[in-house]
């Protein structure tokens, strides 16, 4: 039957045929509907983990168990997830464990690119990749196939114009019927990694890596493409299927199995041509590889080294190197992309975050919009990864860091430790914190860091799309769950000074961060309201009297897109506005303009 | 069946991924080929969508090359005139008369662009221009939320493909409550359409 499915959507339909018994994941964009779909289907246990470790950690616990699992993250998870990566792929699995990396050229979501195919081959890992959605239903099979046959875990990489682009497949399977039995088999030498264990598994890496040498030389899904002789491209991923849209006539080695590459099917195919280009987005990882076989390829120099490929850009390249002649200008009088106003992503109205970012850039910064030197009486606001980092542009302004997740907590320690002299607030959602925030925090607590960590605590992890985290008390299948309570777990830490404040109430976040700089020692704020668009909040609206407002525009300050000008003077949009729910802007309002719309 | 290179533009929260997700599938059910891909980045919060739909006999890139649009249908006024580069020559801009207003120049001395400025910047690339009164339709209908439906009606007159095989996707998508105020919209959509064509001395 045939149907349209996402790259993520046929990853997941595939892992189920394939009868995958756990599936893991933290959330994270472009991965997060991998196990959102599987997470609909009767027959697996799918967990939301707390973060991509302990996400592996559970898969590969269950592939020791005997059966088929899987766990899903974005590239810069198995940065997190990258020590039971290793260690998997060390002691090697039994019941079949599949990694899948959605790597993100281009950032459209993500604070760093990097090209994950460097550690399929770190890690001594098989790696596929597919081109389109039929092939990432379809590598399913082969990879779990794969992963018991060669007893070591897979590495499918995709990135987001494979994970979030829909192309037609045929779903040709059912879900396997004869699953094997969950069973533990025990097996120190092969599990419990002491030196005298890990020596010689280092030994069956190796072989195992020789066989797979031999076995991909064969593997279907490679594909070899005679057109023109002349001019013969090497190519993976989604920037194949650019490749072909721009080259019509030349011929093509498809790439699916990109570590170990089948150095056969590839010189063959080098002697099949006059000249060889390998079109592969980011870092020249084919191109390497084909180097290290003597094939003089070259690509790199004429296709980006950075950001996501498309369909004009290997086409501009293409011309640069001669390969291809100029195309004719579709349109001679405009050369140039029309300069209009960007719009960038916002906080939503009634976004329980608003109200302490504002708070915090009237307490922390002077002059929110110029870098440079930090003044005396200034706060330094370290922050971290979630839909508050949207605070760093204007008109809140109110952010000065944000690295990777959990970081905003060692950074503010590291920051008071290296004796710079203005305080430090470290920022991060409740998410986050259970991410990666909880060891900072022991850290702080343990090191007597001089730090106050503000917890934007909105009951869910929003920024991909609303999961369950072990904060809310609901699991990934949205049944009712244990929910570990932020403000005992901050306690139990050793936090003395621990603060719940109202996410909407100025006044309290004021005061209690101001009281929090004053004390010694660690201490924390958790400012709670729910996410609207996960609550789903409902409030009276509030409207703007136009005879009191004096067009000062404090209430733009807090960025609310309900919040216009009509007239120069503020207008609040009803439809958008939560008012009763929130109430910020009333706060702000010097004349005290804006009220409940009273019926 | 001619290839059909489309883009779909707007602001998140407006439809256009429900209105690109029917036409994909509506195309594969017609017997094309199909890929789509949006960009959205973090659009759930406010920021611009793009959908790329192509329909083709064999279709390989998910996306669709600057100047080779067949269609820019745009969901609001600001982000059509910024995607207008896609489209190829002569090809048709379906732009819906809903201006929202970017958070960053509320209060700054940057202006939205009027009308008049943004079919000057679709005019260096086309001439068909085709200005949607779809706010007004679907508050009409009874249901401001069907703008997307609207804009898809529209852009059905211009395909190969019965009205049926959209009505038909559509009805799988909407909840029972929305659907014959959305299915009123579409339809007002495509009589829009044709009504504009007549008047432009283009339908046939």
């Amino acid at each position: 039957m045939k149907q349209l499915l996402s790259g993520n959507e046929a990853m997941a339909l595939g892992a189920y045929h394939a009868g995958i018994v756990v599936a893991t994941a933290y959330p994270g964009t472009p991965s997060t509907e991998i196990l959102e779909n599987l997470a609909r289907r009767d027959g697996i246990y799918v967990e939301w983990s707390t973060n991509e470790k302990v996400a592996l950690e559970v898969a590969m616990g269950a592939a020791y168990g005997g059966v088929r699992a899987l766990a899903s993250m974005k590239h810069v998870g198995l940065n997190v997830a990258a020590d039971p990566f290793f260690a998997a792929s060390t002691t090697g699995i039994i019941g079949g464990l599949v990694v899948i990396s959605c790597d993100d050229p281009g950032e459209h979501s993500s604070q760093g690119e990097q090209d994950n195919r460097h550690l399929a081959k770190f890690a001594k890992v098989p790696m596929l990749e597919p081109t389109n959605s039929q092939e990432a239903y379809d590598l399913m099979d082969w990879v779990f196939k794969i992963s018991e046959e060669f007893d070591t875990p897979v590495l499918l990489r995709a990135t987001t114009r494979i994970s979030h682009c829909k192309t037609v497949v045929d779903v040709s399977r059912e879900r396997k019927a004869d699953l094997k039995q969950p069973a533990f088999i025990r097996s120190p030498s092969k599990y419990v990694m002491v030196p005298s264990n890990a020596r010689p598994r280092r030994n069956v890496m190796e072989d195992r890596i020789v066989k797979l040498r031999s076995y991909v030389e064969s593997f279907p899904m490679n594909e070899m493409i005679l057109g023109d002789r002349k001019l013969g491209i090497v190519s993976s991923g989604v920037a194949y299927q650019h490749a072909r849209e721009v080259f019509k006539n030349a011929s093509f080695l498809k790439l699916v199995t990109t570590y170990p590459i089948p150095v056969n099917l590839v010189r063959r195919f080098a002697k099949e041509v006059e000249r060889v280009i390998v079109i592969e987005e980011l870092d020249p990882y084919l191109e390497e590889a084909l180097h290290q076989l003597g094939i003089p390829a070259t690509g790199k120099d004429f296709i980006p080294i950075i950001g996501e490929l498309t369909p004009e850009i290997v086409e501009q390249g293409a011309v640069k190197a001669g390969l291809l002649p100029a195309p004719k200008l579709a349109h001679k009088s405009a050369a140039s992309a029309p300069q209009l106003p960007a719009r960038r992503p916002q906080l939503c109205a009634g976004c329980p975050h608003v109200g302490t970012e504002y708070v915090l850039r009237q307490l922390c910064f002077q002059n929110p919009s110029s870098p440079g030197p930090i003044k005396k009486g200034e706060v330094i606001v370290t922050s971290d990864i979630g839909c508050y980092t949207l605070g760093v542009y204007p008109p809140l302004s109110a952010l000065d860091t944000c690295a990777c997740m959990g970081a905003s907590i060692g950074q503010a320690i590291g920051l008071q430790k290296a004796g710079v002299p203005n305080k430090v607030v470290a920022v991060l959602g409740d998410s986050t914190f259970m991410h990666s925030g909880i060891t900072g925090l022991v850290d702080a607590v343990y090191n007597q860091g001089n730090i106050t960590v503000i917890i934007l605590d909105n009951g869910t992890t929003a920024m991909t799309g609303h999961q369950g985290h072990p904060g809310t008390g609901i699991s990934a299948k949205g049944a009712k769950a244990t929910a570990v309570k932020l403000e005992k777990l901050v306690e139990g830490l050793g936090v003395k000074n621990v603060n719940v404040v109202n996410a909407f109430d100025l006044k309290a976040i004021e005061s209690t961060i101001k009281r929090c700089l004053e004390t010694e020692g660690p201490s924390v704020i958790i400012s709670r309201g729910p996410c609207p668009l996960n609550a789903k909040v409902t409030g009276k609206p509030f409207k703007v009297d136009a005879d009191q407002c004096t067009s000062c525009y404090t209430c733009l300050d807090v960025g609310c897109p309900a919040i216009s000008l009509s007239d120069d003077k503020a207008v609040i949009d009803a439809g958008v506005c939560l008012g009763t729910a929130c109430g910020v802007c009333a706060q702000v309002c010097p004349q005290e303009a804006i009220s409940e719309i009273k019926k | 069946m001619k290839d059909v290179n489309v883009l779909m533009v707007g602001v998140g929260g407006q439809g256009v991924i429900l209105a690109s997700d029917a036409m994909s599938e509506i195309g594969m059910n017609s017997g094309y080929d199909v890929k789509k891909t949006d960009s959205l980045g973090m659009a759930q919060r406010g920021g611009s969508v793009v959908s790329h739909v192509r329909w083709g006999k064999q279709v390989f890139s998910p996306m669709v090359k600057r100047g080779e649009a067949d269609f820019l249908v745009g969901f609001e006024q600001l982000e059509t005139a910024r995607w207008a580069p896609y489209l190829k020559p002569g090809g048709v801009a379906i732009v819906a008369d809903v201006v929202v207003i970017p958070l960053s120049i509320i209060g700054t001395k940057t202006p939205y662009p009027g009308w008049k400025e943004i079919e000057g910047i679709l005019k260096q690339y086309t001439e068909q221009i085709y200005l949607i009164p779809a706010p007004r339709i679907a508050q009409e209908v009874g249901n401001p939320r069907a703008i997307n439906m609207v804009i898809v009606g529209f852009l059905s007159a211009f395909l190969e493909l019965k009205s049926e095989a959209w009505t038909e996707n559509i009805r799988r998508r909407l909840p029972p409550k929305f659907l014959e105020s959305s299915l009123k919209a579409f339809s007002r959509g495509v009589e829009e359409a044709r009504a504009m064509r007549l008047a432009k001395g283009v339908e046939k």
